[in-house]
């Protein structure tokens, strides 16, 4: 699975960081930082991640 | 499932409750018949947006449309506002007279905005309410620089729309009764935090006091307002942002115990005045008050845009399987974009009866405050430090599940 998060979309919301926070999280500077293959168990939560975004600034797609 | 084809159900709100409702239920499997009623003409769309992106965006407020994938198959009466439910006959009633019997309904009316008590009489022209698109498009319109700009009700509502008005030029007057801005939600040290950004971008806060009489001139436009401790403030637009009412005035003589919310339990069906379940209906997002573990159980409208996803979703399981019922498990969390500082909360800053701050730095613009309710830990809210918010949620996801819901 690849995730792909639109970075000028992202207003640092969190929504995806409480959904799968072993996929997404914050660097220092609140910039969000993620796994863009993360690991096909973790399609579930990745898709709430992505669903709970506010922006709608993250994609899913087949791994590469 | 069995019988599934056969089965209609029907929501009521066309937004974002009603919507992602819709997406679950045909994500879950759901093969019957699906209606949504909606009272506004526009497909679903997001409302954060129009107290802030909508009034300020040059070349017009962006598209705040909500996606509506493919495959939800829902019939959509839209323009065509519910007014009355008869839960015995399993019937909802729409405006233009039709009837629709369902076998399972989800209320997702959100909410309205609290007015003036109507003895005040007719507002004079200017004065907005901002709940909808037709409110951000005509406030918007009247948002001109150099203009005076009275805003009622400094809430995370009011303190946007003062914010859009500072950005946009105008001058600025926000009245708030509070003696800080939020301090019922959120205490007194984001209230003053709050505070600070308005005065610091120029707005005029004026506390513990109301407006009290609106003026308007010959031609019915406002004027300015009279404020409770006896001052004026001349004004060409008001906004009165005086907080919001769950919108289920429609269900009044359903038996439903729908006052300031459609109680449910926690499994989100909803209950009558005598605390029963009513079977086939549920409710969700700002129509609806939930119990909440971290208040004890106590049900409460929440009024957050990510809480309305999360009760949709549960309802809409529920609604599938109403004997082996989906209980709510999630964390409320809220959002609030200020003068450029991004304000996140996790939890029910608002049930506290103690907060404790631990970072509070005005001119970095960062703040990190923890609230407990009888000492223990109820909720969470940053400026600038979302990143903190992740390990308060998990604690107080903990606590949701392990604490009686009510
Ligand atoms: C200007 C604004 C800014 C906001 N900003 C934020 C924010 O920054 N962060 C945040 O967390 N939340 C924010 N919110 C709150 C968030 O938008 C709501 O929590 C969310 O919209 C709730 O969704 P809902 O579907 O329950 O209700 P709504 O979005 O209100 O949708 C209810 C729908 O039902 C329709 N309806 C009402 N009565 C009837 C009837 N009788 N029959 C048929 N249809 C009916 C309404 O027309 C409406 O379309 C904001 C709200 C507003 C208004
Ligand atoms: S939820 Fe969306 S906006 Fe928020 S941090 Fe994640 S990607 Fe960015």
């Amino acid at each position: 699975m690849r995730v792909a998060v639109d970075m000028k979309l992202c207003e640092s919301h969190g929504q995806c960081v409480f959904a799968a926070p072993q996929v997404f999280s914050f660097d220092d500077e609140e910039y969000l930082v993620y796994e863009p293959e993360p690991d096909d168990a973790l399609r579930d939560r990745v898709e709430k991640a992505a669903a709970a975004c506010p922006v709608r600034a993250i994609t899913l797609g087949p791994a590469s | 499932m069995t019988g599934d084809g056969r089965r209609h159900l029907v929501i009521v709100g066309a937004s974002l409750a009603g919507l992602r409702a819709a997406q679950t239920l045909r994500a879950e499997g759901f093969e019957g018949e699906l209606t949504v009623v909606g009272a506004e003409l526009h497909a679903p769309y997001d409302r954060p947006p129009l107290s802030k992106q909508a009034l300020t965006a040059p070349g017009g407020p962006p598209d705040t449309a909500l996606p509506v994938p493919d495959g939800i198959r829902a019939r959509w009466l839209l323009g065509r506002p519910a007014v009355a439910l008869d839960p015995r006959a399993a019937t909802v009633t729409l405006a233009d007279g039709t009837t629709l019997p369902y076998d399972g309904l989800l209320v997702a009316t959100g909410a309205a905005p609290r007015r003036l008590p109507p003895d005040r009489g007719a507002p004079p022209r200017r004065v907005f309410t901002l709940r909808d698109r037709e409110d951000a498009h005509a406030l918007r319109a009247e948002l001109t620089p150099g203009r005076r700009l009275l805003v009622v009700g400094a809430g995370f509502l009011g303190s946007e729309v003062a914010a859009a008005g500072r950005a946009l030029g105008l001058d600025v007057t926000v009245v708030e009764a509070g003696r800080l801005p939020l301090e019922r939600v959120a205490g007194s040290a984001v209230g003053a935090f709050v505070a600070d950004l308005h005065r610091t971008a120029g707005a005029d806060l004026r506390v513990e006091t109301t407006a009290e009489t609106l003026h308007s001139g010959p031609d019915g436009a406002l004027t300015g307002a009279t404020l409770g401790d006896g001052t004026t403030v001349t004004a060409d637009v008001a906004v009165l942002a005086l907080g919001a009412v769950p919108a289920t005035g429609w269900l009044a003589g359903s038996g439903l115990d729908a006052e300031g919310g459609v109680r449910c339990d926690r499994w989100l069906r909803a209950l009558d005045t005598e605390g029963r379940v009513v079977p086939g209906v549920f409710a969700a997002g700002d129509a609806a008050r939930v119990p909440q573990p971290l208040a004890d159980g106590q049900p409460m409208a929440l009024g957050h845009w990510s809480d309305a996803l999360d009760q949709a979703a549960t309802a809409a399981r529920t609604m599938l399987t109403p004997h082996s019922p989906h209980a709510l498990d999630a964390v409320p969390s809220f959002w609030s974009d200020l003068y450029g500082a991004r304000i996140r909360s996790v939890g029910l800053p608002g049930a506290a009866d103690e907060a404790r701050v631990v970072e509070h730095d005005a001119v970095a613009r960062r703040m990190e405050v923890s609230y407990h309710r009888e000492g223990r830990l109820v909720g969470a809210l940053t400026v600038g430090r979302t990143a903190r918010l992740a390990a308060y949620r998990e604690e107080l996801h903990r606590r949701s599940t392990t604490v009686p819901a009510g």
